[in-house]
C-alpha cells in the first residue's frame, strides 16, 4: 500500500466514515483507553514533563546531527556485517529489497509491522516480483487477509473492524470454523502464522530506533511477531525512515520507555529486541545475511524549515488517541496511512499538497495533540503554518472562500459600505431563516451548514445596540 | 568479514546542505540537561526492588514464585509439572549447575520420560526445531529490570533466541542479585561493556512477560506468537 490509498476526495471520504457507527464508537473507547493508559503510566513516573523534555532533546540533538549519527550507524553495521543501502526514494528502497530477495531466490517473505513499508509501497512491489509476502502483526495480517483494507490507526492498524467482521473474514478466506471470540481468532493466526515464519526464507521488518555507537536496530512488540521474523529466516532485511536514529543505549531506553508509555501505557512492551548485524559466529538462529535500508523520500526536504520538528516524531500514536477530530471522522478519512494529527501534517509533506491540503484543516486547533507528545512536537503550530502556507503562498484556498474574503475586505475597508452591508444582513438573510437558524445557506456558508445549523443574523447590530446602551456616550 | 554500504556520500551531504553547513564528521554528544531517567528507583534496596517486581508481574500477567538456591529444584519440577511437563528447551548455562539443578536435568527429568534438551551449537538447525516442538523454554536472566518487571536475555552460540520464544510456556529463572531499578541500569552495562572493548551480542531481549495483543477491539489477548504464559522463579543468592 503506498501512502495515498484512496482516490476519492477528503469530503467523500469523511461523509463515508462519519456515518460508519461501529467505527466510531470503537474509535472513541479505543481513544479512550489508551489516553487513560497513557496518562496512568505518565502519572505514575511522576515526572512527565521533564522526561518529554528530556525525549525532546534527544531528537533535536540527532537531527542537527543526522548525517554524523547515520554515517556511524552505517559504519557499525557493516563492522557487524549487515549491507547498507541509503535510498533517495521510495522506489530506489523498494527495488533494493526486491533485488536482495530475487538475488537469494526468495519465495516466502514474512514482515512485522512497519509503516515506512508502507509508505514506499514494499508490499505491491514484492508480489508483483512474485514473493508470497505475509503480514504476521495480528492488526496487519487480520487487513491483509481482508483483501488489503487500509490501516487506520499508527499502532492499532485494525481498529476500525469489529471481531464479528474479523470472524467473517477468518471464515471466508482463512477456513476458521470458531466463534468471533478475540482468544479463538488469535489463536487460529498464531497457529498459521506458526508455520509461515518456520517456512519464510525472508524476513522484513521495520525499526523503532536505530543505535549509531553498536550499529544495532531495535523492534518494540507485544505479540513478538517481530522476534520470529528476525529469528528464523535465513535474510533479514529492515526498513527504516532516516530519521530514527539515537545516540547510544543511553538515549535508546529513554525513548522507549516514552515510546510504550505513550503508545500502550506499558512500562516497556512483551518484547524489545537490540539487535546487531547478522548472527555472531556459532549462532544456531538469527540472520545469516542483513540489510539495512535507510529511506529519504522526502524526509531530508523537510530538514532545515520551519517543519523539522515533526522529524522527532517516535510513532506512538499519543496525539492520534487524543485527537477530536479523529474521534469522529477515523483513521481511513485522512487517505494517507498517516492519520491523525501526525499524519496531518507529515502526510501533506510526504506526499504533497495536491493529494493532502485538506489534512491541516482537519483540525480544531485544540492543541491536545501537542501536550500529549512526548517528545514535544507543536503539532498544532505545525498545521497552522500547513494552513498559512496553502492559503497565502499556495494560493489553494477554496475559490468560494477567496472571493468571499476578497468582498469582505471590499467591504470592511470602506465605511459606508460596511455600514450598508450590516445593516441589510439580516434582511437580506431572512428568506434563509427559519426559527432563528439558518439550515441551508448560501455560496461559502453551505459547507457549514450542510452539516450543522447557523445562528440567524440579529436584527440589531452590535454598534447599535451598544450605542442605545451607552447613550450615544 | 564487514559489509557493504551504498549511496552514503550523496545522501548525507544533501542532509548537510538541508541543515545549511558542511558535513559532519565529529559530533560531541551533549551533557543531557534532563535526565528523570536517573531518579526512579534509585534508592530502593535488592528487597524493595522485589517488592516492585512482584507487584508488576500482576500488571503483565506473569506468576512469580520466590525460593531459595536449595529450594530451587523441587520449585522448578513443580512449575514445569504445572505447565505440563516437557519436552524441554534449554540455554546451554553453566549456571544451570552452579544453582543445582544438574541433577534434575539430568537424571530426575529423563528418568521421568521428561524430555529434555539443552542447546546444543553442534546440532545446528535441530535446535531450532527442539524449541519449536518444546512445551517450555527456561533460561536464567543476565539482568532484571524491576520497575517493568523485564528480563533482560543476551543471546550467544550457547544461548539460542529461540528457546524463550518459540515454546508455548516460558520459565525465567532470577537471581535476585540481578535486580536493578530498571532498563537504564541494563543499558548503561551494556555501555560498560562497550567501554571495555567487548562487542554487543547480535541479539539481546528485554523480554516482559508472555506475548499478547489488543488487535481485537483492544481486548487483551495473552499469548500470541511468543509464548501464552510465563513464570519468572526470583532466587534468593545474596
Amino acid at each position: 500500500m503506498a501512502m495515498k490509498f484512496s482516490k476519492k476526495n477528503f469530503t467523500d471520504r469523511t461523509k463515508e466514515n462519519i456515518s460508519d457507527d461501529f467505527m466510531r464508537q470503537a474509535v472513541a473507547s479505543a481513544q479512550e483507553r489508551l489516553h487513560g493508559r497513557r496518562l496512568d503510566a505518565a502519572e505514575e513516573l511522576g515526572s512527565w514533563e521533564e522526561w518529554r523534555s528530556h525525549g525532546e532533546e534527544i531528537r533535536q540533538h540527532v537531527l542537527e546531527n543526522l548525517d554524523f549519527y547515520l554515517h556511524q550507524l552505517s559504519e557499525n553495521v557493516a563492522e557487524r556485517g549487515g549491507h547498507v543501502f541509503f535510498a533517495k526514494t521510495a522506489e530506489e528502497a523498494s527495488d533494493y529489497v526486491r533485488d536482495v530477495i530475487k538475488k537469494k531466490d526468495g519465495k516466502k517473505v514474512v514482515k512485522s509491522k512497519s509503516m515506512v513499508t508502507e509508505e514506499i509501497n514494499l508490499n505491491a512491489v514484492l508480489e508483483e516480483a512474485g514473493c508470497e509476502v505475509i503480514e504476521t502483526d495480528l492488526g496487519e495480517y487480520i487487513l491483509q487477509v481482508d483483501d488489503h483494507d487500509p490501516p487506520s490507526h499508527i499502532v492499532a492498524p485494525a481498529l476500525h473492524k469489529n471481531r464479528e467482521q474479523i470472524r467473517e473474514v477468518f471464515e471466508k478466506k482463512l477456513d476458521y470454523h470458531k466463534t468471533s471470540k478475540p482468544e479463538e481468532l488469535a489463536l487460529h493466526a498464531r497457529e498459521k502464522l506458526r508455520q509461515e515464519f518456520l517456512d519464510a526464507d525472508i524476513g522484513i521488518t521495520g525499526c523503532n530506533f536505530a543505535i549509531a555507537e553498536t550499529g544495532s536496530i531495535s523492534l518494540v512488540t507485544n505479540e513478538g511477531n517481530a522476534r520470529l521474523v528476525s529469528a528464523l529466516p535465513k535474510t533479514q532485511i529492515t526498513v527504516m525512515g532516516m530519521e530514527r536514529v539515537v545516540p547510544s543505549f543511553e538515549e535508546f531506553e529513554v525513548l522507549v520507555s516514552l515510546l510504550t508509555r505513550s503508545a500502550v501505557g506499558q512500562k516497556l512492551t512483551s518484547y524489545v529486541t537490540a539487535l546487531t548485524g547478522t548472527r555472531d559466529e556459532g549462532d544456531v538462529d538469527g540472520p545469516e545475511e542483513f540489510h539495512l535500508v535507510i529511506v529519504d523520500n522526502g524526509r531530508s526536504e523537510i530538514l532545515g524549515t520551519e517543519f523539522q520538528s515533526v522529524l522527532q516524531c517516535i510513532r506512538c500514536a499519543a496525539c492520534v488517541n487524543v485527537c477530536p477530530v479523529y474521534r469522529h471522522i477515523g483513521g481511513h478519512s485522512y487517505g494517507s496511512i498517516y492519520s491523525g494529527p501526525i499524519g496531518a501534517v507529515l502526510s501533506p509533506l510526504l506526499g504533497g499538497y495536491d493529494d493532502f491540503k485538506e489534512l491541516p484543516f482537519a483540525s480544531t486547533l485544540c492543541g491536545a495533540c501537542t501536550d500529549a507528545c512526548p517528545v514535544k512536537i507543536p503539532l498544532h503550530e505545525l498545521l497552522h503554518t500547513h494552513r498559512r502556507i496553502i492559503v497565502e503562498e499556495e494560493g489553494r484556498s477554496p475559490i468560494s472562500e477567496r472571493l468571499a474574503m476578497k468582498a469582505f475586505g471590499i467591504g470592511a475597508a470602506s465605511n459606508p459600505l460596511y455600514s450598508m452591508g450590516s445593516k441589510v444582513a439580516s434582511t437580506a438573510m431572512k428568506p434563509l431563516t427559519k426559527n432563528d437558524r439558518i439550515s441551508k445557506g448560501p455560496g461559502p456558508l453551505k459547507d457549514w451548514t450542510d452539516l450543522r445549523e447557523f445562528p440567524a443574523v440579529g436584527n440589531t447590530r452590535f454598534r447599535d445596540w451598544f450605542y442605545d446602551q451607552k447613550g450615544g456616550k | 568479514m564487514g559489509g557493504t554500504i551504498q549511496n552514503r556520500d550523496a545522501f548525507l551531504a544533501t542532509i548537510a546542505t538541508q541543515l545549511g553547513r558542511e558535513p559532519k564528521m565529529k559530533v560531541e554528544k551533549p551533557i543531557w540537561k534532563h535526565q528523570p531517567q536517573r531518579t526512579v528507583l534509585a534508592d530502593a534496596s535488592l528487597d524493595e526492588l522485589l517488592g516492585v517486581l512482584r507487584v508488576q508481574c500482576e500488571q503483565i500477567h506473569t506468576d512469580i514464585v520466590e525460593t531459595t538456591k536449595e529450594s530451587l529444584p523441587v520449585a522448578l519440577d513443580e512449575v514445569v509439572k504445572a505447565y505440563g511437563g516437557g519436552p524441554l528447551s534449554l540455554w546451554k548455562d553453566g549456571r544451570f549447575g552452579e544453582y543445582g539443578l544438574s541433577d534434575l536435568l539430568e537424571t530426575k527429568w529423563p528418568s521421568e520420560q521428561i524430555e529434555v534438551n539443552s542447546w546444543d551449537p553442534s546440532l545446528g538447525e535441530k535446535n531450532i526445531e527442539l524449541a519449536e516442538q518444546a512445551n517450555i523454554g527456561i533460561t536464567f536472566s543476565d539482568m532484571t529490570l524491576a520497575e517493568s518487571g523485564t528480563v533482560v536475555l543476551f543471546s550467544s552460540a550457547d544461548k539460542g533466541r529461540s528457546v524463550s520464544l518459540l515454546p508455548t510456556h516460558y520459565i525465567a529463572l532470577i537471581p535476585k542479585s540481578t535486580l536493578v531499578p530498571r532498563i537504564t541500569q541494563a543499558s548503561d552495562m551494556i555501555r560498560e561493556k562497550l567501554n571495555n572493548g567487548e562487542q554487543v551480542p547480535s541479539c539481546i531481549n528485554f523480554i516482559t512477560g508472555p506475548s499478547n495483543s489488543a488487535d481485537i477491539e483492544m481486548n487483551l489477548v495473552i499469548g500470541v506468537h511468543g509464548p501464552v504464559k510465563a513464570t519468572y522463579m526470583v532466587i534468593e543468592d545474596c
